[in-house]
């Protein structure tokens, strides 16, 4: 009598087959490794993904040792991360693997993004692996905002702080709301120890959920490649793609390649500039929170920063409204709009190698304001600085906001049948 | 593989720039060496006579210590530990911080991570502009931090210093004074910075004073970051694997990809 679903691929014999005949490990490996068939022509572009999955790995994996020795409390907290660093066994390198590792996911992932608009990977039909990825980002954000309170350091109390009194500018309810969320008149114990929890359970699952999902979505439609083009229109007798690879082996011992190189820069910034030059682990974080000491520059950490400026650029009172909640709204609004992408692009191709003049140029306007917004962020603000800022956030918004328009606007180029 | 290198090589950019913030006084320069032994101990031993009883090193065991900078215990629990304590506790026998912030208008900061926090030229430039101004409750102002709390605990060994206004002379950046290229003269500029030590009014030259000074700021930065040697060390090591393994992957990828035309 046969056992399980008969129309699933299945081993001939052996222990396999018997856990085939119960569960489809023969099917998945297909599905996702043996028969999952990529373009041939991934560039370097394309090792971003997996190298956010790498980061990932490192986070849990040094977050569940960090948390057998850190103490959620503000009055251990500080004590319990240099007692990780100096008495803890190879604590240092966990607590740098750790540290470094979040700036890490945020270079990846923002490469990773790049890499989305600058192929066009998020139009039909991968719509939704975007909007997956951008709930990542969005969890992920939430991640190292929670995360970075932990050490219970001075940035990391002012920061938490900074960053919280935006929910207060929020009209009517915006003091309520702050109160709600730190569980406390200020940011204490009570706060952290939430923060904590939401840190390593809440977001953590919710990130793996998301992660499957964005992947799970990605093995259904198959990848993109640097051409934009449907690799499943070419394929052979055996229903193979032409312009394909499978992802195992032959994009596994290419990823590798990208692994041994993420591996070798993430190694010298462990060891060698483990605070990066104070943009991963900022001075001000080596002195215990005191919230009755404010210190003299409050700056969120550089993956906020682009952000950070787009708030301080709104000086300007509107309709009754005041600057702030008008800067939480900018700040929002240049978050949200990226999970509109799918919709705002009316190209009838995906590639930036076929697309024509004016998105090129927008893309890199958009890059470098988004850069320009970033490095400012780090930056106390100036009369000048902030004129900067104020150009760079409309820059922005317009790289989005005039997409519908240049991209049917201009004329763009023939994509070739095959991949080149 | 070249872009990918141009590539890791960008994710680096923002290590070299240094963020925001500083002191607005120019520091001396130095540099720390963790592997000059003799020094850190030196170090130890001023920072344990001087320091130790206003100032914690409350995340530094003696012990470790000890190993780390190859003395031998026995030695670390006869000349540098003066309170009693075990040879395996944290350096924390300094004053009651409730009686010292009355003294002192705030308790004497724990320093174990002071140079995480300002850096070692700021502590080297720190201990050594200390001057004497009667108008401040010790009789004594710094020039790095103007109003500081903290008396100058170091006048013994350096002496008393006056800051005094005058003309002083400008050097280039080999150290030497620039002269007017017309009248062959030194050019100097008024500066109301200048310090000078009464002679024989402390224990030590101003030579072996800034020696004292350095070994100290050696050690607070050996205290600073414990395992930055072993970092060094395990670094090199952890970097040749990973370029090692980054080659044979290199190569099992081109092999594999012979098969995709």
């Amino acid at each position: 009598m046969g056992v399980g679903n008969p129309n699933r691929a299945k081993a001939e014999s052996g222990i396999v087959r018997w856990i085939d005949d119960r569960f489809p490990l023969t099917q998945m490996w297909q599905d996702h490794m043996s028969k999952y068939y990529a373009a041939k022509n991934f560039n370097v572009w394309y090792v971003f993904g997996v190298l956010s999955l790498l980061v990932l790995v490192n986070q849990i994996l040094t977050g569940v040792w960090l948390t057998m020795s850190y103490e959620p409390t503000a009055e251990g907290a500080f004590a319990s991360v240099e007692y990780i660093m100096r008495d803890v066994e190879m604590g240092w390198i966990i607590r740098y693997m750790h540290s470094s590792g979040a700036s890490a996911f945020f270079v990846v992932v923002y490469l990773h993004m790049f890499r989305g608009l600058m192929y066009g990977s998020y139009q039909k039909p991968r719509e939704l692996i975007w909007l997956f990825g951008m709930a990542i980002y969005l969890a992920l954000m939430a991640e190292g905002f929670f995360g970075y309170l932990l050490p219970w350091g001075q940035m990391s109390y002012w920061g938490a702080q900074v960053i919280l009194s935006l929910a207060g500018a929020i009209p009517v309810v915006g003091e309520d709301l702050v109160q709600w969320i730190r569980g406390d008149y200020l940011i204490s114990g009570i706060t952290l120890n939430r923060f904590f929890s939401l840190h390593v359970i809440a977001l953590p699952m919710v990130i793996l959920g998301l992660v499957v999902l964005h992947i799970l979505a990605l093995h259904d439609v198959g990848s993109n490649n640097p051409d934009g083009i449907d690799i499943d229109q070419n394929k052979d007798e055996n229903g193979v793609p032409v312009d394909g690879a499978a992802f195992w082996p032959y994009h596994v011992v290419k990823d590798l390649v990208a692994i041994g190189v993420f591996l070798t820069v993430f190694c010298l910034v462990i060891f060698f500039f483990p605070e990066g030059g104070g943009y991963f682990i900022e001075k001000p974080n080596y002195e215990p929170a005191n919230s009755l000491k404010t210190p003299e520059h409050i700056a969120p950490v550089w993956y906020f920063t682009p952000y950070y400026s787009m708030l301080r650029a709104v000086t300007q009172p509107l309709l009754g409204l005041d600057a702030k909640f008008l800067g939480v709204i900018v700040m929002g609004g240049a978050i949200a709009i990226l999970f509109v992408m799918p919709w705002l692009d009316r190209s009838p191709v995906k590639s930036m190698r076929y697309k024509g003049w004016m998105s090129r140029i927008w893309l890199a306007i958009f890059v470098v304001s988004f850069v320009i917004l970033g490095y400012l962020g780090t930056l106390a603000t100036t009369p000048g600085r902030t004129t900067v800022a104020q150009l760079c956030t409309v820059l922005y918004f317009s790289y989005f906001i005039l997409m519908p328009f240049y991209t049917r606007m201009e004329t763009t180029k023939p994509v070739p049948e095959r991949v080149v | 593989m070249k872009k990918l290198l141009l590539l890791s090589l960008m994710m680096m950019v923002p290590m070299f720039a240094q963020a925001a913030g500083g002191p607005s006084v120019a520091l001396d320069a130095i540099e720390v060496d963790a592997s000059d032994h003799s020094s850190l101990q030196r170090g130890m031993k001023t920072y344990v006579n001087y320091c130790l009883g206003c100032h914690t090193a409350q995340y530094q065991r003696y012990s470790r210590a000890a190993e780390d900078l190859h003395m031998p215990e026995s030695m670390v629990l006869d000349n540098l530990i003066f309170s009693g304590q075990k040879i395996g506790e944290q350096m924390t026998s300094a004053m009651d911080p409730k009686v010292s912030a009355k003294w002192f208008g705030a308790a004497p900061p724990d320093l174990t991570n002071e140079i995480n926090l300002r850096g070692a030229d700021w502590v080297y430039t720190y201990l050594r502009t200390f001057y004497a101004d009667d108008t401040r409750p010790y009789g004594v102002n710094n020039v790095v931090f103007p109003s500081v709390g903290m008396p100058n605990v170091l006048a013994e060994l350096q002496g008393i210093q006056s800051k005094s206004c005058g003309d002083v002379s400008k050097y280039d950046a080999h150290g030497n004074p620039v002269v007017d290229s017309t009248t062959g003269k030194a050019i100097t500029h008024e500066s109301c910075d200048i310090l000078t030590v009464e002679e024989g009014s402390g224990s030590m030259t101003p030579a072996e004073f800034d020696a004292t000074i350095y070994d100290l700021t050696n050690f607070m930065a050996y205290m600073a970051k414990p395992y930055k040697t072993d970092s060094q060390r395990i670094g090199l090591w952890a970097i040749l694997f990973c370029l090692m393994m980054t080659a044979l992957f290199y190569f099992l990828k081109k092999e594999f990809w012979r098969d995709i035309h």
